[in-house]
């Protein structure tokens, strides 16, 4: 009676990207939010740093801060369609690979991330930052930005996944992801440290092998235990 | 009545919410082509027999099988072979009716999604409509989408929970090929219209606080039985 053979994970993703990506065209919540916290959490720091620019480990620590609590905002929202229209369900319903859910949602949400750290880090420069960092610094700088956002969506899904479960759904978002991306920031504070100082800094390979470790690693858990996250 | 291929069998079956059973050892053997149609009051069970025969829950103890594969081990090869329609549409307010199904047709693999799409929309008389949001639909509409979307992939088993509420008689008519008992699949039913279910019941259950009270060939089961279990 079926006139239909289960998608690949690959196809199956597909759909589910495109669809996310539809939402959020249609209604662009996640990404006003994010921006928006950005900006404010700039001008906030600008008036209680009570300075006019700032550099080093400071300018590292404050974009780095900023850009890790705009992420939880995204990843709080990550699912809210889903639960409230029971569209995890008709998800859980299709004979669909689950790891497609994970590789889609992971993926939107480093694209928000992206697009909210390429332009929160623009923002910061004019804002905030002392020293005007070279091409050559910037494309470092968007290098790291790649990095870690890889990592914070691959953690933000695993925990979203979990969070989707529970009733205190928005605590468990900031309670486990916090802990679970400290090393993540550790290692790209770290790296940002030189780029955002006074003078020609460079990356380190050593923090930058860490973010990549980190991003494989968690990676690797995120795939193995989706499945069991998601379904009953 | 088809054949007599066991479609559904549950045996002992419990699913349990923390230390509540919401299903309290039902045994039951549906066949091939059969209609259950399950009754009980509100919180007696109906829905998460459902859920778990969808494979969206899993039995806590005993066991369901459906289309012979085991629910807890194989809910995977059955997947493709359920529609399940809920109380929730499974839609998205922020996608037309078109994109919804056409969301839905991609996860299900289904081939030429757009013709089944048309057909199918235009049984319910929602073509016109197709390329609305959803959010503007009245609940009427989003029960007919929602129909749509549980036999877009041609399922041989429809689970489906009070599936003409909210539907005018003419939209029940809409409906009718598609869930009816001429659609000739195997269906479970979850009902509170002691006449109407019966009419299309093969077999009933009744439940009360997860447990079967009522188990019977549909022939030998009279509406004030059914109006029994509510009082």
């Amino acid at each position: 009676m079926s006139a239909a053979r289960p998608p690949s994970t690959l196809s199956a993703a597909r759909a589910v990207l495109y669809k996310e990506l539809t939402l959020e065209r249609r209604a662009p919540q996640t990404l006003t939010a994010m921006a928006l916290f950005c900006a404010s959490a700039f001008v906030i720091f600008h008036f209680a740093l009570g300075r006019d620019a700032i550099e080093g480990a400071l300018a590292s620590g404050v974009l780095w801060v900023t850009l890790t609590l705009a992420a939880l905002l995204g990843i709080g929202r990550s699912f809210v369609a889903d639960r409230e229209e029971g569209g995890l369900d008709g998800f859980l319903l299709a004979p669909a690979p689950r790891s497609a859910l994970l590789i889609a949602k992971a993926t939107t949400l480093f694209i928000f991330l992206l697009i909210v750290g390429l332009l929160a880090a623009l923002l910061f420069s004019v804002l905030l930052l002392g020293p005007t960092p070279s091409a050559s610094q910037w494309a470092s700088i968007a290098l790291l930005i790649v990095l870690a956002d890889l990592g914070i969506a691959l953690v933000g899904t695993l925990i979203a996944g979990i969070a989707i479960q529970t009733r205190a759904r928005d605590l468990i978002t900031s309670i486990l992801a916090l802990p679970l991306l400290i090393p993540l920031l550790i290692a790209v504070t770290k790296a940002s440290e030189p780029l955002l100082s006074v003078g020609a800094g460079t990356l380190t390979g050593r923090w930058l092998a860490l973010l990549g470790l980190y991003d494989l690693i968690f990676g690797l858990l995120a795939y193995a235990l989706f499945d069991y996250l998601v379904e009953d | 009545m088809a054949n007599t291929e066991p479609a559904v069998v549950c045996s002992g079956l419990v699913r349990r919410y923390g230390e509540r059973r919401a299903l309290d050892g039902i045994d039951l053997t549906l066949g091939e082509g059969q209609t259950l149609v399950v009754f009980g009051p509100n919180g007696a069970g109906k829905t998460t027999l459902l859920r778990v025969l969808a494979t969206l829950l899993r039995p806590s103890d005993g066991s369901a099988s459906l289309l012979g594969s085991d629910l807890r081990k194989e809910g995977w090869k059955v997947r493709s072979k359920i529609g399940f329609l809920g109380h929730q549409s499974l839609c998205y307010g922020d996608l037309t009716a078109r994109e919804n199904l056409s969301y839905h047709a991609k996860l299900h693999g289904v081939e030429a999604p757009a013709a089944r799409i048309e057909a199918l929309l235009d049984q319910t008389k929602l073509s016109d409509r197709g390329d609305e949001r959803v959010f503007g639909y009245s609940r009427g509409m989003l029960q007919r989408l929602a129909i749509c979307r549980a036999v877009l992939h041609e399922p041989e088993v429809l689970l489906l929970d009070e599936p003409r509420s909210n539907l005018d008689p003419a939209a029940i008519e809409q409906v009718e090929p598609l869930i009816g008992a001429a659609a000739g699949r195997t269906r479970v039913i979850a009902s509170h219209d002691p006449a109407g279910g019966l009419a299309e019941a093969d077999l009933v259950l009744g439940l009360r606080s997860g447990a079967a009270i009522l188990l019977e060939q549909a022939a030998e089961v009279t509406t004030d039985q059914i109006g029994e279990l509510y009082r």
